[in-house]
């Protein structure tokens, strides 16, 4: 289907569903108890979920199947929010045109980083694209936020004032991005009993985003050029000793991956209309990384789950306080609930980092191939069982 | 199960109805975002609890505890006792009770408003308060106003909370950046003279230029001079190199434009340079620190000695509010509070009062109910929240690093109670967003 082989194509299905079931599947716990906390189907974290996941599938195709460890990604993904901004600032809420900026200038700026980084591979490229974002966050942080030509209003973020220009924006519009009208702050609330479930347009405009980016992945992964880049990654030198050239295909692999980046910064801004410095700081690009080889560095879906695991710890776990933590051991004698409050209180809360920081260790010493092999490990261990179980079975009827 | 309704008809409907209503949070039943249901009520606790803050956040968060322990009835009643508005009696807000949730800002705007947008989705929070650094007011006073609640500031000086990024559904109790300027000024002038030329290092972002703006017009009103303002990059972490061309400036007064870490190590390497020893222009040479706060002349240790200061408010005080306030934190938590923890407690309060004044939580009433709003006792005096701008107008403390500190908390000294009308600024002030500057109106969400 859609070009793709049978195995792409089930798995493409089933990160289509997983999206539009969303809002369901990730609000398992009814809305009064106390396991509401874990629950993840509000449209702020999904649109988190969606947006990282495209930041993470670009950077993976770069890193995944050439092997070039960027380190300053995340200028691309602050180039599209800063982008997308200004277009609401001079011209419309309409997200179209504000997502087409952002993608082509994170393009133009992935050139450019691109081109004088590229000179150079492993720890080198890594240190100079590092270099270039924390240059970018500098710029936008101080630099280009004087009072005399302010670009990105600096530390505040760059946000959209009443008296901004908004050539095309009317009356009838509304103040917030749009599409064609589709306010993106919208919400459909769906009452079901004891849950509720939250069905918002920014989430689903993005989740289309995302799948279209999915897809654009698998072709990639699948083309000659991908296997170009794999080329890249399993030997560059002899790549080169054969007379091919190989930089411009890095370059476009770059590029690509920065536009994914630019995208993704845009969305950003189309879920919440500002922009701010510290997306672009060396944090944000590290945390792409860790998303990627959280989830499978070179798989297809890995980034995309190593970029929903990291945005659940950060914006679930940092939440449970020790009130709640009392909450949940209510039923034990005082003494008792006091030492699991003590025991559990440095891994919740502000010590979110810690817990992250114990899986991401678990996960790379125990699972090389990220989650992606966990999910394997456990798929062939069902299999032998079912064989085992099939094998018993036929022993059994042969007996009788 | 009666509540679902998704047949195609009215799917057509929801979308018909969030065509046409251009706000938030369209397609739910209610009047105003988040009305509290069930006998309770949720508010936001939105703290750095990592990061170069996460002290102040810390503090914060155990105030605004106490605030719901005192609100819901529990505890000594602290500052409720001494305020001059009596609707508060214990039993909670409304007679709601009220809940609380918590969430990490990590001192980084998308993170912090990642963390509010969680509070009013998920949680139902109906206000959402704290942050302990400008840029992270600011973007939440901005989402607060877009999802419809009623954003409470803490600890932010910048003058672009209330000045040009002010908004109809913020309000601000802090003092701000002019306001340091216009008490200090006259208490340097009266200290160090008249003729005095200042070199400042400044924070190179907002918060930092609009800080060095009041002093420097301050200050220059009072016939000081402002020799150079050298920009220092927020992540630096050693001043030495910016320091060094001090000496050979000509100039006789350094102005620290820093907070935080950045205060602590600056001032440190000023001391160290021993600029504090020297004399320039047959005057002693001299330090300051406009923004001062407890926690951080703690970690600058020995070197605030006789250092002058502004701060919103002090444990020392006298008045009664002060004083029933440090005594229920103190029973609590075993030291005295910081001048955020007072900040983020009398907020709450504030927020509790005039939602019981309204007798509402919808938005547009409680932003009716502060405009204006005049009050006493906690612990700054008669108070005013101005309707033009949601700022408090109150005194301002000019403190001083104490000479012979008896113990780690009693570190400075107030050394003058700068009265309102001294601090006081018309709205459309020039370094406020000037006359272009707009609350918008209020917005009651859904």
């Amino acid at each position: 289907m859609l070009g793709l082989n049978k195995k792409d194509t089930s798995l493409f299905l089933v990160i289509v569903v997983l999206t539009i079931l969303a809002p369901l599947l990730l609000n398992p716990f009814p809305s009064e108890t106390a396991l509401a906390q874990f629950n993840a189907g509000y449209p702020d974290l999904m649109q988190r979920f969606v947006v990282f996941g495209i930041f993470a599938i670009g950077f993976n195709i770069l890193f995944g199947l050439t092997g070039y460890l960027s380190f300053g990604h995340a200028a691309f993904l602050g180039i599209g929010s800063y982008s997308a901004v200004w277009i609401y600032k001079l011209f419309t809420y309409n997200v179209l045109p504000a997502l087409v900026l952002a993608i082509i200038v994170s393009g133009f700026f992935a050139v450019l980083i691109g081109y004088v980084s590229l000179r150079r591979s492993g720890i080198y490229f890594s240190i100079l694209t590092l270099a270039f974002a924390q240059m970018s966050f500098a710029l936008a942080y101080s630099v280009l936020s004087n009072p005399k030509f302010n670009l990105t209003n600096g530390e505040t973020g760059l946000q959209v004032y009443a008296n901004d220009l908004q050539l095309f924006h009317r009356e009838s519009l509304p103040d917030f991005p749009h599409l064609f009208g589709l306010s993106m702050g919208s919400t459909y609330k769906l009452g079901a009993g004891p849950w509720e479930f939250q069905f918002n347009v920014a989430y689903y405009f993005c989740a289309i985003m995302m799948i279209l980016a999915f897809y654009f992945a698998i072709r990639l992964f699948r083309s000659p050029f991908g296997m170009m880049l794999r080329a890249v990654k399993s030997n560059q030198q002899r790549l080169n000793y054969t007379g091919l050239n190989s930089r411009p295909y890095m370059l476009a692999a770059f590029v690509i991956s920065g536009m994914y980046a630019g995208l993704a910064g845009g969305l950003l801004a189309v879920t919440d209309p500002l922009a701010g410095a510290e997306r672009m700081q060396w944090t944000a690009s590290g945390e792409v990384v860790l998303m990627t080889i959280l989830g499978g560095t070179g798989t297809l879906i890995g980034p995309v789950l190593g970029a929903g695991f990291i945005k659940y710890f950060e914006n679930i776990f940092s939440k449970i306080n020790d009130q709640v933590l009392h909450q949940w051991f209510t039923f034990l004698p005082d003494g008792l609930e006091d030492f699991l409050v003590a025991i559990v209180h440095p891994f919740i809360g502000k010590g979110w980092h810690l817990t992250l920081g114990i899986l991401f260790m678990l996960v790379v010493i125990f699972l090389p191939g990220g989650l992606v092999e966990g999910g394997q490990r456990v798929e062939r261990a069902v299999r032998r069982l079912m064989r085992r179980g099939k094998a018993a079975d036929a022993a059994n009827v042969s007996a009788e | 199960m009666s509540r679902i309704e998704l047949s195609r008809r009215s799917m057509l409907k929801a979308g018909a109805a969030g065509l046409a209503t251009p706000t938030v949070f369209a397609g739910a039943a209610w009047s105003f975002t988040n009305d509290p249901q069930g006998g309770a009520v949720t508010l936001g606790f939105n703290v750095p609890q990592t990061g170069p803050y996460a002290d102040e956040g810390a503090d914060e968060l155990r105030a605004y505890e106490l605030a719901v322990e005192h609100l819901n009835g529990g505890g000594d009643g602290g500052m409720i006792n001494t305020f001059s508005s009596k609707t508060l009696d214990g039993a909670g807000i409304l007679g709601q009770k009220v809940e609380f949730v918590t969430g990490d800002t990590q001192t980084k705007g998308d993170a912090a408003r990642a963390s509010a947008k969680s509070m009013i989705e998920k949680d139902g929070a109906i206000m959402i308060t704290g942050g302990s650094s400008s840029s992270t007011a600011i973007a939440v006073q901005g989402l607060c106003q877009e999802a419809g609640v009623i954003f409470m500031a803490g600890l932010t000086h910048s003058n672009d909370t209330t000045g040009k990024d002010r908004k109809a559904n913020g309000f601000r109790h802090f003092f701000n950046g002019y306001m340091s300027g216009a008490a200090l000024a006259p208490v340097l002038a009266n200290r160090y003279g008249t003729d005095r030329k200042a070199y400042h290092l400044t924070a190179d972002y907002t918060w930092g230029w609009t800080q060095q703006e009041s002093i420097a017009n301050s200050t220059e009103a009072l016939g000081w001079e402002t020799i150079n303002n050298v920009l220092t990059p927020l992540a630096s972490t050693d001043f030495s190199a910016y320091i060094a061309p001090v000496l050979n400036s000509g100039a006789d007064v350094l102005v620290l434009n820093h907070y935080g870490g950045n205060m602590v190590n600056s001032l440190t390497n000023a001391v160290q340079f021993g600029l504090r020893d020297r004399e320039a222009n047959g005057k002693n040479f001299e330090i300051v620190v406009p923004l001062y706060s407890r926690l951080m002349a703690r970690g600058a240790g020995e070197n605030v000695k006789g250092i002058f200061g502004s701060t919103n408010w002090h444990w020392s005080l006298p008045d009664d509010g002060s004083k029933a306030f440090v005594r229920s934190f103190g029973t609590k938590y075993g030291f005295p509070p910081s001048q955020a923890a007072h900040t983020c407690y009398v907020q709450t309060l504030l927020y509790a009062d005039a939602v019981n004044r309204a007798g509402s939580f919808n938005p547009c009433a409680v932003v009716e109910a502060l405009e204006g709003f005049q009050f006493d006792g906690l612990g700054n005096g008669p108070t005013l929240y101005r309707a033009d701008d949601h700022q408090c107008f109150k005194d301002v403390l000019v403190v001083q690093g104490k000479e012979n500190p008896t113990s780690e908390f009693d570190i400075l000294e107030v050394v003058e109670v700068t009265p309102r009308a001294q601090v006081e600024y018309p709205s459309d002030h020039p370094m406020f967003g000037g006359p272009e500057a707009s609350l918008g109106s209020c917005n009651p969400g859904a």
